[in-house]
Parts: structure tokens; sequence; C-alpha cells
């Protein structure tokens, strides 16, 4: 007489089972895999995104710099425009951490154009700008081509076009300003922590003062820091660049614009996240439907099982297995297809695809999470039936 | 000889009032081949639950293979229908999308064997029921007779100690449904203990031995 304990399943049986009532009703598999495969390619390809997206920012910031920091005159008390002391430069070069800082100054009262032909309305919309010879390596601005400004041309009538500028203007040898005609010796490439001087035509400071009565006020500072001091630079620019009113000084950060946008591409995330737990959770209650429909027609494989020396135990194993191989299915097929949009989608905004593998591992996790809470009350029906019941129904 | 199957006074009753068996006592010897008959409704396919173990007495005493079944668990019973207990079912019972060799393997699945195994030995099977040309066949390429064979291999395959089929001929025209019982009486004389359910008095007469039944009873 043998001891009555029944035989374990292997594990590589106990897949084989779990798959064998899969792949006897494939397109029901697939379909009900599906809603599981959309809620987990959702969450993947959103933090996907995301997450390229900062990666493309932070390359950005790491080469702009946070360290930047500007100081515009603002409004008086009385709602004028303020303006910026003399030696508001100077003061701001005292400042310790303040590792370099340049001013420009907005020439009022000019338009710049093509030739001495176009009529005077057409002014364009760019601005003349006043500029200091180290201003390309306080903005992290580069040229396009030609030639930056230097000791000699910065006091005669030449001038280096900002990037949108020199689109609306075209390839000019000179441009016609005032009365007079400037050369171009250079272009600048876009500054992205200084988009104003996208749609200037810069012009040295001693130039501006001679051939445009530009009265030396600078309308705005450039400054670079240490980077662990920004803020206590950013503290005291105020009162620094204007002892008298301080309250009459703008300071802002450009990169703070970058990471608001960051921040506010996150807000839009977490509500797609939600978005694709809503598809997840219907998800599963397919799968969960899927497995009651699929335990109710398999009631006579239940009672043969049973019949040939299943336990309960091993009843309720196989279709909770059968649920797990349904979603992580799904899963599988979720991050594949979260992974495909991520690459597509990074690759026509120009930025590294990047999915973090904390993404992938949750989204694979949470599957069989739900393929288990899903599987786990059919299976458990499928258990209690009376094998005699079971075999019955055929 | 050694008793396989013992019934003492067993009663089943349902609730509603039916009593469905009513103080039955029948011993089976080892290596008998007995026919239960009697029209439907009298009871045997009660006993045919209760013999294999897929059910419980009322009361009475059930002894499979020297163990009361009175004292077992359920996974204890289903290790006891894994090892002892062949069933063959009047609808067969196969799974449609699976071929001969793997209906009758999966029918060793609980007694723990490894894979390889499982299928050598439903190669065996399929070869000793005169079906070792249709292992690949799936069992809508298999008459019935053939369908029948499959679930009477499978049955066998591990070799237990009692047989139990109940109606095996119920869905097979009469050449088909004489081929089968041809077979159970080889396996019989191979040793097996086969007990076939029938209400049909023709086949149960052509075996050795008939425990007729009628309203629950043995008569």
């Amino acid at each position: 007489m043998s001891s009555l304990r029944p035989a374990r399943l292997r594990p590589s049986d106990l897949l084989r089972l779990g798959g064998y009532g899969l792949r006897s009703r494939p397109l029901r598999a697939v379909l009900s895999a599906l809603g599981i495969a959309i809620g987990i390619a959702a969450m993947v390809s959103v933090v996907g995104i995301s997450t390229s997206g900062q990666a493309d920012l932070d390359e950005q910031l790491d080469a702009l710099g946070t360290n930047m920091l500007t100081v515009a005159p603002g409004r008086t008390m009385f709602g004028d425009d303020a303006t910026l002391p003399d030696d508001a430069l100077n003061m701001i070069k005292r400042i310790g951490p303040v590792t370099s800082a340049t001013a420009v100054g907005t020439v009022g009262d000019t338009s710049v154009y093509r030739t001495d032909q176009i009529p005077p309305g057409e002014t364009g919309g760019l601005a003349v700008i006043a500029a200091q010879l180290d201003l390309l390596g306080t903005v992290n601005a580069r040229l396009a081509g030609g030639a930056w400004l230097n000791a000699a041309t910065a006091r005669y009538p030449a001038v280096v076009l900002g990037a949108a500028a020199a689109r609306r203007l075209g390839d000019v040898p000179a441009v016609w300003i005032g009365g007079r005609h400037y050369s171009v010796i250079g272009v600048l490439d876009t500054v992205a922590l200084a988009p104003e001087l996208d749609t200037a035509v810069l012009i040295g400071w001693d130039a501006a003062k001679s051939y445009l009565d530009f009265d030396g006020h600078a309308t705005r500072v450039y400054t670079r820091s240490v980077e662990t001091q920004v803020e206590a630079v950013r503290a005291v620019l105020a009162a620094t660049a204007n002892p008298q009113n301080p309250d009459q000084v703008d300071v802002s950060n450009p990169s703070d614009a970058l990471i608001a946008q960051r921040a506010a591409s996150q807000t839009f995330n977490s509500l797609l996240l939600g978005l694709g737990a809503v598809a997840l959770l219907v998800g599963g209650i397919g799968v969960a439907n899927t497995m009651v429909i699929s335990v109710l027609e398999r009631r006579a494989e239940i009672g043969l099982r049973r019949s040939l020396g299943a336990t309960r135990g091993q009843v309720r194993t196989q279709f909770v297995a059968e649920s797990l191989l349904l979603s992580l299915l799904g899963g599988l097929g979720g991050v594949l297809g979260g992974l495909t949009v991520t690459v597509v989608y990074a690759g026509t905004q120009q930025w590294p695809p990047v999915v973090p593998l904390w993404a992938v591992a949750g989204g694979l996790g949470a599957t069989l999470l739900i393929g288990a809470i899903a599987g786990l009350y059919p299976a458990i029906r499928a258990a209690r039936l009376a094998p005699t019941e079971a075999l019955g129904a055929a | 000889m050694t008793a396989v199957i013992e019934l003492h006074q067993v009663t089943k009753s349902y609730p509603g009032g039916v009593t469905a068996l009513r103080d039955v006592d029948l011993t089976i010897e080892h290596g008998e081949l007995i026919a239960i008959v009697g029209p439907s409704g009298s009871g045997k396919s009660t006993m045919l639950n209760l013999i294999g173990t897929l059910d419980r007495p009322t009361s009475g005493q059930v002894v499979i293979d020297g163990h009361d079944i009175a004292g077992l668990t359920d996974r204890q019973l289903s290790a006891l229908r894994a090892r002892r207990i062949g069933f063959v079912f009047q609808s067969f019972h196969l799974a449609p999308g699976r071929d001969a060799r793997a209906n009758v393997a999966d029918g060793l699945l609980y007694t723990g064997l490894p894979r390889r195994e499982r299928e050598r030995r439903a190669d065996q099977a399929l070869t000793r029921v005169g079906l070792g040309d249709r292992l690949s066949h799936r069992p809508h390429q298999l008459s019935g007779g053939e369908r029948q064979r499959v679930a009477v291999a499978r049955a066998v395959a591990g070799d237990p100690a009692v047989l139990l089929a109940d109606e095996p001929t119920g869905n097979l025209d009469s050449v088909s449904g004489n081929g089968v019982m041809d077979l159970l009486r080889e396996l019989n004389t191979a040793g097996t203990t086969v007990l076939v359910i029938t209400h049909d008095h023709e086949i149960a007469g052509s075996l050795p031995r008939q425990v007729p039944m009628l309203d629950g009873q043995v008569i």
C-alpha cells in the first residue's frame, strides 16, 4: 500500500498547463491581453517620453549652465520705466561669487532696414542693442559665421546679427540704420538663455554712442556666478545694482523658465499616467472576465483533471498560472509597445531615447499582480467545483 | 485473491430527500471483470462516483485498495485517484486540440512522473490498445471507437488497481462498442480489475460477473 501523498506539479508542467488554455483559444487570449498591453504601453511610453525629454533638457541645462542671472530695470513707483544707475555693472562685478558680468543697452527709436530703399514703416521688429566685448562668453553664445566685435570694430559702424534677425534680413553685406550703412561682420547662433539677442542687431557700445545717440544706460546685465552661490548672489543683486531703489530692479534666472517647462510637463505626465492606470485596471477586469468564462466553459476539463488525480490546489494553481501568463503576455506586449513609442517619439524630437529600468520592471510587476488578482477568484471557483458535478456538466 | 473494492452498508442521499443508494454491500476481488447493470436512475452512476472516490457516502464504509476513504482528506483521495484508479467516460473527455499521445500523457500528469516518462508510457499504452500508429492524431481525426480506445489508454497508462468504465460503449456503434469491450477483456486478462457500468444487459451478460441494480439497491 502506497502512502497517499499527491505529487507536486513540476514548474515546467505548470507552465505548459497554463499555456494550454490560452493556446486552445488564441484570439480570446490576445484580445484580453490587449487591454493590459494598452495600459502598460501607455504608462511605459509616458514615463519613457518624459524621461527622454528630461534627459534632453538636462543636456541643455548642462550645456547652458544654471548659474546665469540677469538684471533689468523694472518700473518706478509711478509706473514709469526705471533705469539702472550708470555704475550698476561695476558694482555687480564686485560681488564676490560673480565670475563675469556684461551689460547690453537697447538703443531707442532706431529701426533696422535691409537697404536704404525700404520704406521707413517696414521696420521688421528688430532691436538695435549695444553690446560689450565680453557678451558672448557670459551668455554662452556662439557665432554661426563671421566674427564678433573687437576693440576696433566696436567703435566703427559694424554690426553682428542675432539668429532670427539674420533670417529676417537675409544674407546682406550691410544694413541701413538711422541713415547710415553698417557692415555685417558676423551672425550669432540661437542663444537659449537670452532669446532677446536673437531678434537683435548688435553694435559696439562706443559706436552706438557716437553714431546712434545711445544714452549709455544698460537695459540688461548678464551675470555668471559660482554654481553653489547663485541664490546668494540673486539675493543681493537688486540692492547692488541700484542701492537707492532696489525695488526698481528685476532679477531673473533664465534657466528657471526651462525648469518651469519641465514641471509643467510633469503635471501633464501624471494625468497621462493616471489614464494608463485606468486602462490597466480595465485590462485587468478583462482578464478576470476571460478567466471566469474559461472556468465556466471548462467544467468538464476540471472534472476530468480531478478524476485523474488533480487536487483542488492543483486546479487552482492551473488557473492562476493561466491568468498570470495571460496578463504577462499583455505586459510584455505593452512594454514592447511603450519602448517603440518612446524611441519613435524621441527620434522625432531629437531627444536621446531613455526608458528607465524601473518603468519596465514596474510595468511587468504590475502586470503579474493584476494577473494574480484577476485569476484568483475564478481559480478558487474552479477548485471548489465538486468533481461529480463538473463531470456531469459535459 | 484480495478485495480491491469493498462497500459495506453504503447509503448515499442527496439534499432534498433523494436516496440514490440504500444499504449496498459489494466486494470486488482483485483481477475481476464485473458489470454493474441497471436502468437509468438505479443508482449505478452514484455507485461509480463512490467507488471512484469522486464523492463520499452519507453512511457506510467504502474501502478502495485497502484505504477506508472516510479517513482520507481530499488531497489523499486525489492521490489515490492519480495512482490507483482509472476512469473511462461515456463521452470520452478528450482534449480537442491535443494529439492522442498528449491526451494519454495528461492522464499521468498528477503522478509526479517527468514528462519524458509520461510520454513513453503514453506511447506504450496506446500501442497496447491498438493505436500505435495513431500517436499524433487529434481526437477529431479519430473514429468514435478509436477515441474511446485513447480514453482507455489514458485510464490504464498509470497501471491502476481498478479501471472504472461508465457506459464505455454508450456513444459507439455496435462494432466499435464490441471492439472496446474486447479491449477491456484483454486488459482484464492481463491483470487489471475492470468494472463496467452499463444499462445494456447484453453487454453485461458477456462479462463473468454481473451486479444488477434497481432503485438504489443491489438485487
